[in-house]
């Protein structure tokens, strides 16, 4: 299974520009993808947007989708906005 | 604009609500993560762009509903955003919003999430300015469904307070406007899971449909503002806010005035100052008139051609004649209600008046109006007669009572007092609302409350002097007293007890000698003794013998000093001796004062230091446990020359009384290191002495320190109380005719590895951190110099070296051993389960009995003591020492 490894840093924007590339890698993806949210603090609707799209595409490639380092702030933010299911966690 | 059919929802529309429930529920979402400094710095321009449009706003709300006085609208625009500003401004709303520190309480605002809010055609802008700024002080997101009849002004106002939002740091969508709209849209959205609030100000179909949604709802009820001007007072102030208030954007704000009742003596000249200031005085013809024209006769509801007109126009629409500049069209009527629709609701410049005879008639008419269609909203009464501002107060049902200041601007708040300013009026649950507040952002939140763990306050309280040791009775020298009794039993007079304290008493001092029998107190030897105390005068007593003769000095003293006292009332049950719901008399309502000096001569129950007394009442039937510090003797004295000459017996169950006491109080919930250091010093001195004066009664030493030990442990359970032994002592003891003392024996090696074991249910002890009985059983063993080095072996050791004291005293070992057959013992099982657990002792047992751990210990009790079965769930190499917190 192959892994691809996508990291994030600063808040919302860098979120959305960073899951529009990975998501063009995702054709190639054949395993799961983590992204590392240990850098960010903070995100937008765009981001949350961004998200619920690359989780789209994922699942329709069969790709698992991981987050790590997410903090509880965030994760909080992606229970209030029902997303947070659609991903597997870890610390 | 708006269609409002009722048709099925198509997929289509089903998927843009969907869509705007998706966004708002992600712009809440993202919300959450905003502080307050980041949430203070949106709501300010928001109030700014609010102000700067308000005129541009009210002009749109004028054209588009035709409802309304451009100029009111405009400063509704600004009341619902500067002064709502003014009030939220400071006011903290993100994170811990409030601190109560003496309460270990904090409250920490959590957001609801998405709103629903409906919006009136009445206040449309100033309605949806107010939310927005609301909103966004809670970092909630809405989903606006303005009246159909409104929706663009609302749009704009939505628009104007979205973009400014938005640019100082909102999320997007955090607000969102229905497009053309239909009722099903609105049902549909109520029922949505993502909504967390509807908050519906409306009409009452709105309202209805809010709370009949099943989603948590804040309504607003219809109103019916009831005046009361009252005679004393200032006729003119309240003229002209009458006026002020009823035309007020041509009546729309549903606090307005509708009916004012006015008093007999005044009538005439307020309708002269209203028809100076330009109020139309409507004779009996035209008010007939407008009574079956602007309201509908059949439902009593407004004509909506009327809602909002000026007085004029609705005058030139049902043929009345008045002048060009009429402000108001007063209408006189005879009663309320729809047989007088003029009575109802009017959101138009009619006002109705009614004369009435006096003060009485005045509020009984505002009640009807109250009744009718107003509950819960607003009522206004003028006046300066305090007296009748409170009455109205009283019967008036209102969340807004205004007092001599306009109705309509009066509820809004702010303005002409100091109440929350709003938009939307609470109408409690007469208008079928969750509230009578003025709605404002706190309603936006859920408040949490972070509580942290307290310590209840604690106590220690013993009698003011104890004397002890040999000859301490001589002590009674120190006392002046000018009548003194003595209560004793004949016994102790035949001993010569009486005597010896007799020659103690001062010879100036008055002292008599009241017999009673040396039995638990029954009601009449206690009012006998009232007497005689009352004969005598008496203003010191002395109790002269055990825990009967004491405990009867301590109730005869009670209804001395308290003729009025209620004993069985004082004798109801409570949990917390501090939060008990019966009081004792206080100092200041004793019609007597004597002092109570206790001297024991036994060494058990330590009744003359406890705030305890038992009274029975033969001829009723009844037996009651008295307890309140107000009890406790005021002197204690503990002498042993009055026990050298205690039976065996007597000093076996008293002195087992004493121990159980003492272990009880050790383990109770209410320990503290107060009670703690009494309660360990009784178990060693027991340990030691109680052998020593049961084998040789005359060792004075061992007497002495036996006397003290129950007078220490007594002191120990006066505050922290005893346990589960003794309520299974009590219902066992008063079954089966079994010495107190002895039935606690009976039952204290089974008790103690009881308590020691992992309880079924541990018993709620905020003091305590973790359960604790067992390392405290531990400590004892210690204290005893017992072997062991885990807490479980010491309280085995416990256990072990109880059983062998009490086989030193010669303690039956088993109840069988009393000649109980099993049988016997079966039968009278339910009774003495289900009294033992009525029992108030347990209360404080550090383990909560369940009624079949009762029967349990009921029955190892009945085998009798054998090796101890204790599981302590500590570990087999846990240490006892300093593992106590308490």
């Amino acid at each position: 299974m192959t892994i691809t490894v996508v990291c994030f840093k600063g808040d919302g924007d860098r979120v959305v520009q960073a899951l529009q590339e990975a998501q063009e890698k995702l054709d190639n993806a054949d395993g799961e993808v983590l992204l590392d949210f240990s850098g960010v603090r903070r995100v937008d609707p765009n981001a949350l947007r961004a998200m619920e799209e690359f989780t789209g595409a994922a699942e329709a490639r069969s790709v698992k989708v991981t987050l790590c380092g997410v903090n509880v702030d965030i994760y909080k933010v992606l229970k209030l906005a029902r997303l947070s299911s659609r991903f597997s966690m870890v610390n | 604009m708006s269609d409002r059919t009722a048709l099925p929802l198509t997929e289509e529309r089903i998927a843009y609500l969907e869509g705007l429930v998706r966004q708002a529920r992600t712009a809440a979402a993202v919300f959450s993560q905003l502080t307050q400094q980041d949430v203070d710095r949106i709501v300010k321009p928001m109030v700014l762009a609010g102000l700067e449009q308000a005129q541009y706003l009210a002009r749109l709300a004028v054209e588009e509903t035709k409802i309304g006085v451009m100029e009111d609208k405009a400063l509704k625009n600004m009341v619902a955003t500067e002064f709502v500003y003014n009030y939220v401004k400071d006011k903290p709303s993100v994170g811990l919003i409030r601190e109560y520190p003496e309460r270990g309480v904090v409250e920490m605002a959590e957001p609801i999430g998405v709103i629903f809010s409906l919006t009136p055609i009445t206040n449309p802008t100033s309605t949806v300015l107010f939310k927005c700024i609301m909103a966004i002080k809670t970092r909630n997101a809405v989903i606006f469904s303005p009246h159909p009849s409104a929706w663009r002004c609302c749009f704009e106002a939505v628009k104007v307070m979205y973009e400014t939002a938005v640019k100082h740091g909102a999320p997007e969508g955090v607000f969102t406007c229905l497009e053309s709209h239909d009722l099903e849209d609105n049902k549909y959205l109520m029922r949505h899971k993502d909504i967390g609030l509807i908050d519906a100000t409306g009409g009452p179909g709105a309202v209805k449909a809010a709370y009949s949604s099943g989603k948590p709802a804040l309504g607003v009820g219809p109103g019916n503002t009831p005046v009361y001007l009252e005679k004393s007072a200032d006729l003119d102030m309240a003229v002209v806010d009458i006026i002020t208030s009823k035309t007020f954007d041509n009546g729309t704000i549903c606090a307005s005035e509708q009916t004012v009742v006015i008093d007999d003596e005044i009538y005439d000249t307020v309708l002269q100052k209203f028809a100076s200031l330009g109020a139309h005085i409507c004779n009996d013809k035209e008010t007939e008139i407008l009574a079956r024209s602007v309201i509908d006769p059949a439902t009593g509801s407004m004509q909506p051609t009327a809602v909002g007109q000026k007085a004029t126009n609705i005058a030139r629409f049902v043929g009345i004649t008045v002048k060009p500049k009429t402000k108001l069209l007063v209408t006189p009527i005879q009663g309320v209600g729809l047989e007088h629709p003029l009575s109802l609701e009017k959101l138009f410049p009619v006002l109705s008046v009614y004369r009435a005879k006096s003060v009485d008639e005045a509020l009984k008419v505002c009640v009807d109006v109250n009744h009718a269609g107003g509950l819960g909203h607003t009522a206004v009464v003028f006046s300066n007669n305090e007296e009748v501002i409170r009455k109205f107060g009283d019967v008036i049902n209102a969340g807004r009572i205004i007092v001599n200041s306009p109705g309509s601007i009066g509820a809004l708040g702010g303005v002409y007092n100091d109440m929350v300013p709003t938009f939307s009026f609470g109408c409690g649950t007469g208008g079928g609302n969750s509230t009578t507040d003025n709605v404002n952002f706190y309603h936006y939140l859920n408040i949490k409350r972070v509580a942290r763990r307290t310590q209840a306050h604690m106590w220690f309280r013993v009698p003011n002097q104890i004397y002890f040791n040999m000859h301490a009775v001589e002590n009674l020298r120190n006392f002046q007293s000018r009548s003194t009794l003595i209560i004793t039993n004949a016994a102790l007079e035949q001993f010569g007890h009486v005597d010896t304290v007799k020659r103690s008493i001062p010879a100036q001092t008055q002292a008599r000698v009241e017999l009673i029998p040396d039995a638990e107190p029954d009601i009449k030897i206690i009012t006998q003794g009232v007497e005689a105390l009352k004969f005598y005068k008496a203003d010191q007593i002395v109790a002269l013998g055990g825990g009967s003769v004491i405990d009867a000095a301590k109730i005869m003293k009670l209804m001395y000093e308290s003729p009025e006292a209620d004993l069985e009332e004082l004798a109801a049950p409570f949990l917390d001796i501090r939060k008990r719901v019966v009081q004792y008399p206080a100092e200041n309502e004793k019609v007597n004062r004597a002092r109570l000096i206790a001297i024991s001569t036994t060494s058990g129950t330590g009744s003359e230091v406890t705030p305890f007394a038992v009274l029975t009442d033969k001829e009723r039937g009844y037996k009651v446990t008295l307890a309140d510090y107000s009890l406790t003797p005021d002197v204690a004295i503990v002498d042993p020359q009055f026990v050298l000459s205690m039976p065996r017996g007597l000093t076996v169950d008293t002195g087992v009384d004493c121990l159980t006491h003492a272990l009880e109080a050790g383990v109770s919930i209410f320990a503290s290191p107060y009670t703690d250091s009494n309660a360990m010093q009784a178990v060693r001195m027991t340990f030691k002495y109680l052998p020593i004066a049961y084998e040789n009664p005359r060792d004075e030493e061992a007497r002495t320190m036996m006397h003290n030990a129950a007078c220490i442990a007594a002191i120990a359970f006066s505050n922290a109380s005893v346990g589960v032994n003794h309520a299974l002592a009590h219902a066992f003891g008063a079954r089966f005719g079994v010495p107190h003392g002895r039935a606690n024996a009976l039952m204290l090696p089974h008790v103690i590895a009881y308590n020691a074991s992992v309880p079924t249910k541990f018993m709620p002890s905020p003091n305590q951190k973790g359960y604790v009985a067992h390392k405290k059983y531990a400590m004892m063993a210690d204290l005893l110099g017992l072997d062991g080095h885990t807490v479980e072996e010491k309280v085995k050791n416990l256990v072990t070296a109880t059983e062998q004291l009490l086989d030193q005293l010669g303690v039956p070992r088993s109840i069988a051993e009393l000649g109980i057959s099993k049988e016997e013992f079966e039968q009278a099982m339910p009774d003495l389960a289900k009294i033992a657990f009525d029992d108030p002792s347990w209360k404080s047992n550090p383990r909560m009995p369940l009624v079949k751990e009762i029967v349990e210990l009921f029955w190892s009790a009945y085998r009798g003591r054998g090796p101890a079965k204790v599981e302590t769930g500590s570990k087999k190499t846990e240490k006892a020492q300093s593992m106590v917190t308490v």
